[in-house]
């Protein structure tokens, strides 16, 4: 049987879409480039100072010095550290407490209203107080993290425990399994969506809060970093500070994203795309 | 009012243990001065007219840059849903710069705008706009295909359909993402406050701290606690009234 040649018009249709096609895929480095250029040409165009806008060369060539200097990895590094460090110990204890509520009756009367009240709370404000306490060290540092992104890992925790099936529960104690072995291989596992959604809102904001300390405290890190530059006048500086810190925190959600997807990967919700 | 007294009795008993280590001296009373004393200074503060000051300053930076990320967050993540060359164009610098930690932009919104109001709302306009972008984009992308459908089976015009239809279904996700960027809100312009002001709440606690007046500033930082919790409070009851028409 003949194949149906596609008329001209069909074929002009396809190619038509096809062009279509690559032109939406072509978009992102489209939007990111004009941003980038524009930048550029306002920079150029002696509109504002180059104290206003350093140009995007001159924020580039900073970068580089500081990264061959070995200021941005020491920087980066010890900003890294401390986020990190106040996450680690802020999901240990997040769903800890978490557990215990949904376990105790006087864990959740003690904690109930001491995580509502203090979810909402601008923890922030603490940071003169944690300064009073601690020092400007590494430890006031990663204990106004911990302080800040508890919460949400509480939270998070609370309400996935809440949504686990009954029934899940009643038949795993059914055929005889432990309480610890029900929380540890049925409750566990059937809340972790939530909790990983309280950890994902926690890491950022650690970053927000690590960036925040170093910048009141001084020293070294990325926000210390910013704000010698700052007090310097040195603009480039500010700027290379912005894009450093903007580009840690794109690379930190990024792998939280991928570590939620391969953790939760016999979960419906891997089946999804994922929109982060 | 019994069970309100039971629940939030582990309030009081840590106000008491406050009370009590600070008055038996088991810490030093310039660490942690007792909440009594802290009180007497809240009412001293707020006789002077300093807290009131700084509270009116701080709410009014707050309340602009955080009018300003909605209503120009909102339009631009109901725009990205409704057009697609929106969405090519925007979507990618979304994508780029939510995860940024935005305390990032504080020393460059003071470059721009100095150390006064316009900084802090400047700063807080980018920090809270993402969060409203990305919940009206997925409230609107999220509008029922049946509801569209059916409204421009009925004839409804495109621009009745986006008020009518969209623009509803966009409203969970987007007071959701308002409620986020309430939060950040106050984080950011506290934190903006403690590193560059003249004025304003961050200011005051960083002035008396420096000051070595502790009582006061455990006030002025407890003042800043309440009124973050107080604005979601008020947000959530205000939410519930909004989304009222939903069964």
């Amino acid at each position: 049987m003949a194949r149906l040649e596609p008329s001209p018009d069909e074929a002009r249709a396809a190619r038509l879409l096809r062009a279509q096609e690559i032109a939406w895929r072509l978009a992102p480095f489209v939007s990111v480039g004009l941003l980038i250029a524009a930048w550029e040409i306002v920079a150029r165009s002696g509109t504002v100072t180059p104290y206003l806008l350093p140009s995007v060369g001159t924020v580039l060539a900073r970068i580089w010095d500081d990264a061959v200097a070995g200021d941005l990895w020491i920087n980066m590094i010890l900003t890294l550290f401390r986020a990190f460090a106040g996450f680690a110990i802020a999901a240990i204890i997040g769903v800890a407490v978490g557990f215990a509520m949904a376990r105790s009756r006087i864990a959740n009367w003690f904690f109930d209203p001491l995580i509502s009240v203090g979810f909402p709370m601008p923890k922030i404000a603490f940071l003169p107080v944690i300064i009073l306490w601690l020092g400007t060290f590494d430890i006031s540092k990663i204990s106004m993290v911990v302080f800040e992104t508890t919460f949400p890992v509480v939270t998070g925790t609370l309400v996935g425990i809440a949504g686990v099936e009954r029934e899940l529960i009643w038949s795993a104690r059914n055929m005889g399994a432990s309480e610890r072995e029900v929380l540890r291989q049925v409750v566990l596992p059937a809340a972790l969506p939530q909790i990983m959604t309280g950890l994902q809102v926690a890491l950022p904001l650690a970053l927000i809060v690590a960036v925040v300390s170093e910048m009141v405290m001084g020293g070294y890190g990325l926000g210390g970093a910013m704000m010698t530059a700052y007090r310097f006048a040195n603009s480039a500086g500010v700027f290379a500070g912005i894009v450093e810190i903007a580009a840690v925190g794109w690379v930190v959600v990024k792998l939280m994203a991928l570590v939620r997807r391969r953790l939760l990967l016999w979960h419906p919700e891997a089946l999804e795309p994922s929109t982060v | 009012m019994k069970s309100a007294l039971i629940r939030y009795t582990p309030i009081a008993i840590m106000a008491l243990a406050w009370e009590l280590i600070a008055q038996l001296g088991l810490v030093s009373s310039s660490a942690l001065p007792p909440l009594s004393k802290v009180v007497i200074a809240w009412v001293d503060l707020l006789r002077s007219g300093d807290l009131f000051a700084a509270s009116a300053a701080s709410l009014y930076r707050g309340a602009s840059g955080l009018a300003l990320a909605i209503a120009i967050g909102a339009v631009l993540g109901i725009a990205m849903a409704w057009w697609r060359p929106a969405n090519a164009l925007l979507g990618p610098l979304v994508e780029m710069f939510y995860p940024m930690p935005k305390s990032a932009l504080i020393p460059v919104t003071v470059i721009w705008l100095g150390f006064g109001d316009g900084s802090k709302i400047l700063l807080i306009f980018l920090g809270c706009m993402l969060p409203v972008t990305i919940g009206a984009f997925n409230g609107a992308r999220g509008s029922e295909r049946v509801l569209v459908w059916s409204a421009r089976s009925m004839g409804a015009s495109r621009l009745r359909m986006l008020w009518d239809v969209v623009v509803p279904s966009a409203m969970p996700e987007l007071l959701n993402g308002v409620r986020t960027a309430l939060a950040l809100s106050f984080i950011l312009l506290v934190s903006s406050e403690l590193i560059v002001a003249r004025q304003g709440l961050g200011y005051l606690i960083g002035y008396l701290g420096a000051d070595g007046n502790y009582e006061s500033m455990f006030a002025v930082v407890l003042t800043v606690a309440f009124l973050g919790f107080a604005a979601d409070r008020l947000y959530m009851l205000l939410m519930g009234r909004v989304l009222a028409w939903r069964d």
